[in-house]
């Protein structure tokens, strides 16, 4: 059990590359975090830095109140789950799980009740004998949260263990580590650039972009109240649409002058300022009732997936194209004029240059 | 997994192999029957007839205390060099694989010496060694040490030893070498969380991965020890001082073409090819046991 604090971290390489801009975050007892970004973004080579696989060019890393940026990997009491599973395939599945015990010269009746008690946990009993070659993608994963569980350390960390699976078994495993978590309350940073995996397991995520981290909250306020406007376009499938507009006195002006009125208390400015306008296709209505402005799309394409719909269109005014998601019982069809209304408390405004949320 | 090719035409196969096939029979086949043949009999002193002896000349090669005296030779001498050629390259490998800096020139560096003769390799240790002029005999005796490999049979041992495992480091390196990079660093990264340190990981993970690697070097320098060293000892000692260095091939060779004893000669290879044969099915059954391959 212990928290983990990062406090003002950097990575620059001997080529001078900076691969961490200086991140702050402090992760409570218990809490599942989830990096989550695009590649290249940092968010492994941060995970790398906490487990000590990395050096940390600058700023802290403490696990349980305890600084420890010069210890070795092996004296910070953290347990690895690796995107390959790094089993070692010259051992059978015992002895990859009982590896780590051994080595810090636990007794052998306390290693065997240890494996034990993980493989009945992950039901990797049947196969304790075989070698890694011999188990199937799945068993494998769950071998190697296996030899992470029985170290019982104060961290788990996890570093894209899912995305060498098939989609169902993806599925199947994100449930079974959401379990796991829940039932040990490990402390846990998990790394991942799959949004719907950092959506359903991570207590609060941190999405990274370039080094940085362009916030941290929990899955529904990233969604809900995007930072910038690459948080916004990257949480949420299909992505968010982003319109140019003007903000008023008055409210948002898109261009060709539809008018979309401000939720009171959202502010306008003073003076006319140069924006990005946000909504989700999701947040798009055809009941006009239900929503607020009156945005005109002319329909040009119509993904049916049966419980939505997919609608691809362009602002009859300026041309901008926007996407919709409607419920599947929807009749549209293309070259329709539709009007669209936004749901109340749905509406993104970003500064058009640093598009930071306003 | 292992997919098989099947071929449409039932004569392409058969044509395909046999380049193969007529290489393996014509340099191997051929003269070792030859061999087979002409150790059962023996010739006259001028050439001119030869009569069959049945194991006779078995019986006097295996009764030679030179041919024991030189069965003792050999086997110190290939233990010696395969040994002393794998853990130095391994020794290599481990450390060139560590540098980051440079890495392409050490590993260059470290590949050349393959790239030498037999025998010029063996002239080079001569010329190094030689208690007349070789500069690192020099040195070796103004430490107060009394080198003179010609005349002391160990030293001159020690010195075909070196230089015949020296010429094998380089290709071991390049096994090991490859067989260390094809060890996902996660693995590494994964025991040293697992608390192993850099001593222990290299003992409980690299080198059991290393055993494929490891087990066809052994294969390999024993071959080479066996039989490839010839050019190293015909340069250095010329199987001196008083037979100290005289391996089995060199025997043979010195039997056959120096003093013409043809059929004790073939005998001798015969039998050594025996004994490489057995070294091979013993390595094959008995240590290929503990490989793992991944």
């Amino acid at each position: 059990m212990a928290e983990v604090g990062i406090r003002g971290v950097r990575k620059t390489y001997a080529g001078g590359f900076e691969a961490i801009k200086g991140i702050d975050c402090a992760v409570g007892d218990g809490e599942f975090l989830v990096m989550l970004g695009p590649s290249g973004c940092g968010k492994s080579t941060l995970l790398r830095m906490v487990a000590g696989l990395e050096t940390i060019s600058a700023g802290e890393v403490s696990i349980g109140g305890r600084v420890v940026n010069d210890l070795e990997p092996k004296d910070r009491d953290i347990a690895m789950v690796f995107q390959n599973y790094a089993l070692y395939p010259h051992m059978t599945v015992y002895d990859n799980m009982a590896y780590g015990l051994k080595i810090r010269g636990m007794s052998k009746a306390d290693i065997e009740s240890r494996v034990h008690k993980a493989s009945d946990i992950l039901e990797l009993r049947p196969f304790l004998d075989r070698r890694p070659r011999q188990l199937s993608g799945g068993q494998r994963q769950r071998v190697a949260m296996g030899r992470a569980i029985v170290r019982e350390p104060k961290v788990f960390l996890f570093d894209e263990p899912l995305s060498n699976l098939d989609a169902k078994l993806r599925t199947q495993m994100r449930v079974e580590i959401n379990r796991l978590q829940d039932r040990l309350g490990i402390t846990s940073l998990y790394v991942t650039h799959d949004q719907v995996e950092a959506m359903t397991l991570a207590d609060r995520m941190m999405v990274m972009n370039g080094g940085v981290a362009e916030q941290i909250g929990t899955p529904m306020e990233v969604y809900h109240r995007p930072a910038s406007t690459f948080v916004a376009g990257f949480i949420g499938s299909p992505a968010m649409n982003f319109l140019p507009a003007r903000l008023t006195a008055s409210g948002v002006e898109l261009n060709g002058g539809h008018a979309v009125p401000l939720p009171a208390g959202s502010g306008g400015a003073s003076a006319a300022r140069e924006i990005t306008l946000g909504i989700r296709p999701e947040h798009l209505t055809l009941e006009s009732g239900q929503g607020i402005g009156d945005i005109a799309v002319k329909v040009e394409l119509i993904e049916a997936l049966g419980a939505d719909t997919v609608v691809h269109a362009r602002l009859t005014s300026s041309g901008d194209p926007l996407l919709a998601r409607l419920p599947g019982s929807a009749r549209v069809s293309n070259g329709d004029t539709l009007h669209f209304a936004i749901t109340p408390g749905e509406v993104h405004l970003f500064d058009r240059q640093t598009g930071r949320r306003l | 997994m292992s997919r098989r090719v099947v071929f449409p035409n039932r004569v392409l196969p058969y044509l395909l192999l046999a380049p193969q096939v007529a290489i393996t029979l014509v340099f191997f086949f051929w003269p070792a029957f030859q061999a087979v043949r002409q150790s059962l009999y023996r010739d006259d002193p001028f050439g001119f007839s030869s009569r069959f002896v049945g194991l006779a000349n078995f019986e006097l090669v295996l009764s030679d205390p030179n041919y024991i005296n030189s069965l003792k030779v050999t086997v110190i001498f290939s233990l010696s060099v395969a040994v002393l050629a794998l853990v130095a390259a391994l020794l290599l490998a481990v450390m060139a694989d560590r540098v980051v800096r440079g890495k392409r020139i050490y590993q260059t560096l470290l590949i050349w010496p393959y790239a030498v003769a037999p025998a010029i390799a063996g002239m080079l240790w001569l010329f190094l060694f030689s208690p007349a002029m070789g500069t690192l005999a020099v040195m070796l005796r103004d430490t107060g040490y009394d080198w003179n490999p010609l005349l002391n049979g160990d030293q001159a041992m020690a010195m075909v030893v070196g230089a015949a495992a020296w010429k094998q480091i380089s290709y071991n390196f390049l096994f090991f070498l490859a067989g260390l990079q094809a060890i996902p660093k996660s693995l590494i990264e994964a025991a040293a969380i697992d608390g192993a340190g850099p001593a222990k990981r290299f003992w409980t993970i690299v080198f059991p991965l290393l055993s494929p690697t490891s087990f066809f070097l052994l294969v390999v320098n024993t071959v080479y020890a066996f039989f490839d060293t010839f050019g190293i000892i015909h340069a250095v000692t010329g199987g001196g001082p008083a037979r100290a260095t005289e391996t089995l091939v060199y025997k043979v060779y010195n039997d056959g073409f120096v003093n013409l004893n043809l059929g004790a000669s073939s005998a001798q290879s015969v039998i050594l090819m025996a004994i490489v044969i057995t070294l091979t099915v013993i390595q094959f059954k008995y240590v290929e046991r503990r490989v793992h391959y991944a």
